[in-house]
């Protein structure tokens, strides 16, 4: 089916045209949130990493960072930063530049400080967003979508509803060419298995029960304990019974098709198909990481009316349960509350999302998107070491 | 159209989750494969548990999303709840990854 979209310079489709201020350390926020003001409709794409992390960590911001630049749906990016930073921003800038769209960085503390920087990053935004302004869609096919998934403030009626009609559409994106990333690790925890019986190779199986054992081992080097083997109270309750039941709900939205391969925390895959991403289930950075890792439109079902949204994607939100479709109306996009009811399958509640998502990538709004709701945050593995 | 009271998540699953709060002895319609069919209920059961669309056998696995998520540790009826009362996990039980 046909839908619209931005094409970038790279071949690539945004469903969205934004211009974005992206800062390459913490520290450089201030210049963006002055910046913003001026420029209510520039994406501030603030964060709290950037300086004095090392190895493995270092690495993944400044993978997620790119990411973050490259998106499709960003039509023109401002890196901003001190220059003190580990990471300078010209290097994030020129990873991104990679893309061929407009990037540029100042670096306000090698020069007069923040005052002086102000008009230079006041022109570089006005000359990008009048660039963008002259873009318009171009018709395009599924096969250009990264969809993310993302589930959360789970319920009862996730499991049965919300996650099986959201996997029911990421089996359909996958049927028309398109791509689709899952993630949040510890959901995984007594269902690897299950979803490593579906991978391409032994080398995504293994791969995939590799980052699922390296998560349970950071937490206990934490002292943490992430009571595998345990179903908590609450969704004894509910009517969930072993681990792998509780995992299965969650996975369920990622639907039934065979894993392609497992990405670390940003990391853009190659190739269309099911992909696993590694990462938290915490929100704000769930979504940092699916967009970083190129996700323009992300589905997020939830049973208690999560509100998290993101600055980069629409994300379409929902539930199939009738009491928050009502009480939290101004967060939910879909309400898939009629399975519940018995006045729909599951199959007829998947196409009512995927009817919804067409209509997002080809420009209706969201609610998170109305209400401007979304933070990033970058998934910070390692300890400050400076 | 009937209120279906209860979800089959897959074909292959042996239980059914409930749709609503269901009394002993009430029936309770369930597609599965295509075909509608009902169930008497063994005793009073909760919206989101699961009873068995047929008899489970002690040791047998419990399916429900076409996959095992755990094993009756006793027989179970038609009907009758499945719940931790009756199920182990298989994976609580560390002989695998």
């Amino acid at each position: 089916m046909k839908i619209s979209g931005y094409l970038r310079p790279d071949g690539s489709i945004g469903f969205r045209n934004h211009v974005a201020v992206l800062t390459s350390v913490g520290c450089a926020n201030d210049l963006a949130l002055k910046l913003g003001r001026m420029y209510p409709n520039v994406l501030l794409l603030t964060h709290r990493q950037g300086c004095s992390q090392l190895g493995a960590d270092n690495d993944q911001t400044f993978r997620t960072l790119a990411g973050l630049g490259k998106n499709p749906n960003i039509a023109g990016v401002l890196v901003v930063g001190l220059g003190c930073e580990t990471i300078p921003a010209e290097h994030l800038a020129n990873e991104i530049s990679k893309t061929k769209k407009m990037v540029e960085y100042l670096n306000f503390l090698d020069d007069e400080g923040l005052m002086a920087a102000i008009p230079k990053g006041a022109r570089i935004l006005e000359g990008m967003m009048h660039e963008a302004s002259q873009m318009t869609r171009v018709p395009c096919g599924m096969e250009q979508l990264t969809l993310g998934l993302k589930c959360g403030l789970s319920d009862t009626t996730s499991g049965i509803t919300s996650n099986p009609a959201t996997g029911i559409v990421a089996d359909m994106v996958i049927e028309s060419g398109g791509r689709v990333i899952f993630s949040e690790t510890p959901e995984l925890i007594g269902a690897e298995r299950i979803v490593g019986e579906r991978a391409a190779s032994r080398e995504v199986e293994e791969k995939l029960y590799r980052m699922v054992k390296e998560f349970k081992e950071r937490a206990k080097a934490s002292d943490m304990d992430l009571q595998e083997a345990n179903v908590a109270p609450g969704n004894i309750a509910g009517g969930i019974t072993t681990i792998e039941e509780k995992s299965l709900g969650s996975i369920m939205k990622g639907g039934s098709k065979t894993l392609q391969g497992v990405l670390d925390y940003g990391e853009i895959p190659r190739g269309k198909g099911l992909f696993f991403m590694d990462g938290p289930g915490r929100t704000p950075e769930a979504l940092t990481g699916l967009n970083a890792a190129g996700a323009q439109i992300i589905i997020f079902p939830t049973g208690g009316g999560s509100p998290g949204g993101s600055l980069i994607s629409p994300v379409i939100k929902v539930t199939g349960n009738p009491q928050t479709a009502q009480r939290l109306r101004d967060h939910i996009d879909v309400d898939v509350s009629s399975v519940i009811r018995g006045e729909e399958p599951l199959e007829k509640a998947g196409e009512k999302i995927f009817q919804r998502l067409l209509k997002v990538a080809d420009g209706e709004l969201t609610k998170s998107e109305t209400l401007g709701y979304g933070s990033i945050a970058v998934w910070n593995i390692g300890l400050l070491c400076g | 159209m009937d209120i279906q009271k209860a979800i089959m998540l897959n074909d292959k699953d042996n239980v059914a989750t409930l749709l609503a709060d269901v009394d002993k002895n009430n029936v309770v319609q369930v597609m599965v494969g295509g075909r509608l069919m009902e169930i008497r209920m063994q005793g009073k059961t909760q919206f989101g548990h699961k009873f068995a669309i047929r008899k489970i056998n002690k040791g047998d696995n419990v399916i429900k999303y076409g996959v095992a998520i755990g094993q009756a540790t006793h027989d179970i009826e038609e009907g009758q709840h499945v719940h931790v009362h009756n199920v182990e996990s298989l994976r609580a039980r560390g002989d695998l990854v």
